[in-house]
């Protein structure tokens, strides 16, 4: 038998899906049944025609427990496609924060410099908060929320990890 | 009529109708009425009145099972879609294609705790291939043609239907169970041509190989069954079975090695252990299969023929997968070891069988009927010679010991004919199931192989059997414990049997006799027979209650834990191999 590979890694998997009632149930009860990791999903309709919804699911193991979730989420009925995104080519990912920062004084004016240099626009402010809005990659989300901790940060709001292949091909043309 | 509007339950029943259903089997309640009052309009199919629900479930599995059809369930919401959620859980673990209707609360009344509403689509959803809740009567002919599509293609399952009141009762418009590809699922049943030939190369080239095959043979069809037999004919290899593939291959034939697993032959589980090429044709490494899996088969290259890509690599890592339908995959690698003129080593194949039938000496399933009591091997050995010769024979099982040792003792040569709750382990599927197989087969002799405790489970089919004078013989393999469960806590426990003797049991003669059947007992191994010669003649259905050895634990078995190459032959080894701490945490 070849050597099983215990390396745990992260993987961004793209699910196409008929937009009907109980499909997120399925995938999520398919995780949670299974004892499967979720560590980020996301989930909206992206063809109002078709009535397909597209699901980003970040999860984690190794790549038998990987493989056996994209197996176990291809056997589901409305299930159209099912993308590594982490393995099958190159990818862009993409997130977004709403944080909220509240302080007076330098603490306040220290938040804005941060939020500039991420490139944080300003959605709403007060005389003592701000809301940004933040985009990138989840390790950028991270260290602005973490820079943010002692200038005042009092709620977070992410919409999970999103992400495309690159290039021209689309999810349903790709081969399983 | 394509364009006129017809009644929701009207729909239902012309789309079963037009699916080749012929025989439901179900139980009325408040939200099914209009659903049968319409079946009470026709005669196309006939409705099979079960005595509780889970009776229904597994009478569709057996019908199934049996038949090769698509299983047909009605039940009411509520309190029937619950008792059915066993049923659907069974059927879902043993891949059986059954299409369940379960009545549900007008539409207006869903999520308001309404009387006898239950989630049904949420219950159900982790026990069932696919579930639907119509709430649009114009698209129940789909729903109802897709549902059949779903349960009976790819891996089998089974597929709820929820139909609330308002929906069966609405007016709408018929559609044609028209040839249609299905948007999203359409599983592979056409293998790797490239994977095949690999396949094919390993095993011409292999010098201790070994079939091992299982229930998504019988699930792909008879002509799955044909090819496996003739290629494992053509290769002179070994073949075993697991318990839901047992009628794959037939059991007389020299090649076959019996069943293999937790409780399967010394000769079967000892060549899976030391082969060196597996070729894996629909089964799927189960636990009771595998034992400890680090030290299942360590020395094999292994080839994994499924449909279900999900059961690839999932509990062992497979060489060669072929995903792909198992007939159709058979069929072309029949064709390219025909074609590739493949020629086995016959020096290390006559040594490997030399192997094998030194672990065949030992005769694993040896036991000693002497004296006054009845050993329950004894008497599922003399029903098995009672009826091995007879033309249609059906065996059902409850869960126990008693089925184990009718996998072991009754020997099946053709698919279809043991039906078995493998994957759950049901008790109290054996007698529905022989409802079932007895509906769908009316002339055929139909045996449920059964435990007193289990037997207990769903007595109340009982009743169904005397209403349809359905000739059912139920053998009572009686030891007045659970027995398997008793077996367990004297291996891991002690001996404290707590809670696993039988107290309280009815008198099974008088019982089958207040249901207009016949009642028999026998507890002399002389009489034994007689009596079996006797259930067979009757034409009623039968109750048989064999009175047997009640300390008897079934053998030979690998303990929790436990490699194929430790397995215990008998009591002598359990003593001499106490089971580790580990071992006992494992079911």
């Amino acid at each position: 038998m070849t050597p099983v590979e215990e390396t745990i890694n992260s993987h961004t998997i793209a699910v196409l899906v008929d937009n009907e009632p109980g499909v997120l149930a399925r995938v999520i009860g398919l995780f949670a049944g299974r004892g499967y990791n979720i560590e980020s999903l996301t989930v909206a309709e992206v063809s109002q025609d078709e009535k397909l919804s597209r699901i980003t699911i970040v999860t984690s193991g190794t790549p038998m427990i990987v493989a056996q979730i994209k197996a176990q989420l291809g056997r589901l009925v409305p299930v159209h496609k099912v993308s590594d995104l982490t393995l099958d080519g190159p990818s862009v990912e993409r997130e977004l924060a709403l944080v909220k920062v509240a302080g007076t004084g330098e603490k306040r004016v220290e938040s804005l410099r941060i939020a500039d240099i991420f490139r944080a626009r300003v959605l709403d402010s007060t005389n003592e908060s701000f809301v940004f809005e933040i985009i990138g990659d989840t390790g950028k989300l991270n260290a602005f929320v973490d820079l943010m901790k002692p200038l005042g940060l009092v709620d977070v709001s992410r919409t999970g990890v999103v992400a495309i292949a690159r290039g021209a091909g689309s999810l349903e043309d790709q081969k399983n | 009529m394509a364009n006129d509007l017809m009644m929701g339950s009207h729909i239902l029943m012309t789309a079963l109708k037009d699916q080749g259903v012929t025989e439901i089997f179900g139980y009325p309640g408040g939200a099914v009425l209009p659903l049968y009052d319409a079946m009470h309009e026709q005669n196309a199919i006939r409705h099979i009145l079960v005595r509780q629900e889970g009776g229904a479930v597994h009478a569709a599995e057996g019908y199934a099972r049996s038949t090769g059809k698509v299983g047909v369930v009605l039940v009411t919401s509520g309190p029937g879609a619950t008792n059915a959620v066993t049923g659907l859980t069974d059927a879902m673990m043993d891949s059986i294609p059954l299409v369940c209707i379960t009545g549900q609360v007008p539409t207006h009344l869903i999520g308001n705790d309404a009387f006898q509403e239950c989630d049904t689509t949420g219950i159900t959803r982790p026990c069932t291939k696919h579930n639907y809740l119509v709430k649009d009567v114009n698209d129940l002919a789909r729903v109802v043609h897709e549902a059949f599509y779903v349960a009976s293609t790819g891996r089998p399952g089974p597929v709820v239907i929820d139909l609330p009141k308002d929906v069966a009762m609405g007016l709408g418009l018929y559609s044609t169970p028209d040839k249609f590809k299905h948007k999203s699922y359409n599983p592979q049943i056409k293998g790797d041509a490239k994977a095949i030939k690999q396949a094919v190369a390993l095993l011409a080239g292999a010098k201790k190989p070994i079939f091992y095959c299982g229930g998504g043979v019988i699930n792909s069809g008879p002509k799955a069954s044909a090819l496996l037999t003739q290629l494992v004919r053509s290769t002179g290899y070994p073949c075993t079975l697991t318990l839901m593939g047992l009628g794959a291959y037939p059991a007389s034939d020299p090649q076959f090695l019996g069943m293999l697993g937790m409780h399967g032959t010394y000769e079967a589980n000892l060549a899976m252990h030391d082969c060196d090429v597996m070729i894996c044709v629909g089964a799927r490494f189960d636990d009771r299969i595998t034992g400890v899996i680090s030290k299942f088969s360590p020395n094999s290259k292994k080839i994994h023929i499924d449909i279900d890509p999900s059961s690839i690599n999932k509990n062992v890592r497979v060489d060669i997968p072929i995903i792909g339908d198992v007939a159709n995959v058979l069929e072309d690698m029949l064709k390219v070891w025909k074609s590739s003129q493949a020629k086995p080593d016959q020096k290390a194949l006559k040594a490997w069988w030399k192997q094998i039938d030194e672990w065949r000496a030992k005769d694993c399933l040896k036991f000693v009927q002497k004296g006054k009591i009845i050993k329950p091997q004894y008497a599922i050995q003399r029903l098995y010679e009672a009826t091995k010769n007879l033309d249609d024979v059906y065996i059902t099982t409850e869960v126990g010991q008693h089925q184990m040792w009718a996998a072991q003792f009754y020997g099946f040569e053709k698919p279809n004919h043991w039906m078995t709750s493998g994957g759950l382990g049901t008790m109290g599927y054996g007698l529905p199931a022989a409802v079932g197989t007895q509906i769908a087969h009316p002339d055929a002799l139909v045996i449920d192989i059964a435990g007193e405790a289990s037997i207990l489970m769903n007595i109340q089919e009982m009743s169904t059997i005397a209403q349809y004078h359905l000739p059912v013989k139920v053998f009572i393999i009686n030891n007045r414990y659970m027995g398997m469960v008793r077996q367990w806590q004297e291996l891991l426990h002690g001996g404290r049997y707590a809670e696993s003797y039988m107290e309280s049991l009815p008198d099974f003669k008088m019982l089958a006799e207040s249901f207009g059947g016949v009642g028999m007992v026998c507890d002399k191994p002389e009489d034994l027979d007689g009596m079996i010669d006797e259930m067979l003649k009757t034409d009623k259905s039968v109750i048989a209650d064999v009175r047997v050895e009640q300390l008897e634990s079934c053998y030979p078995m690998i303990p929790s834990g436990a490699a194929h190459n430790e397995m215990l032959l008998g009591p002598k080894d359990e003593a001499d191999r106490p089971i580790s701490e580990e071992g006992m945490v494992l079911v």
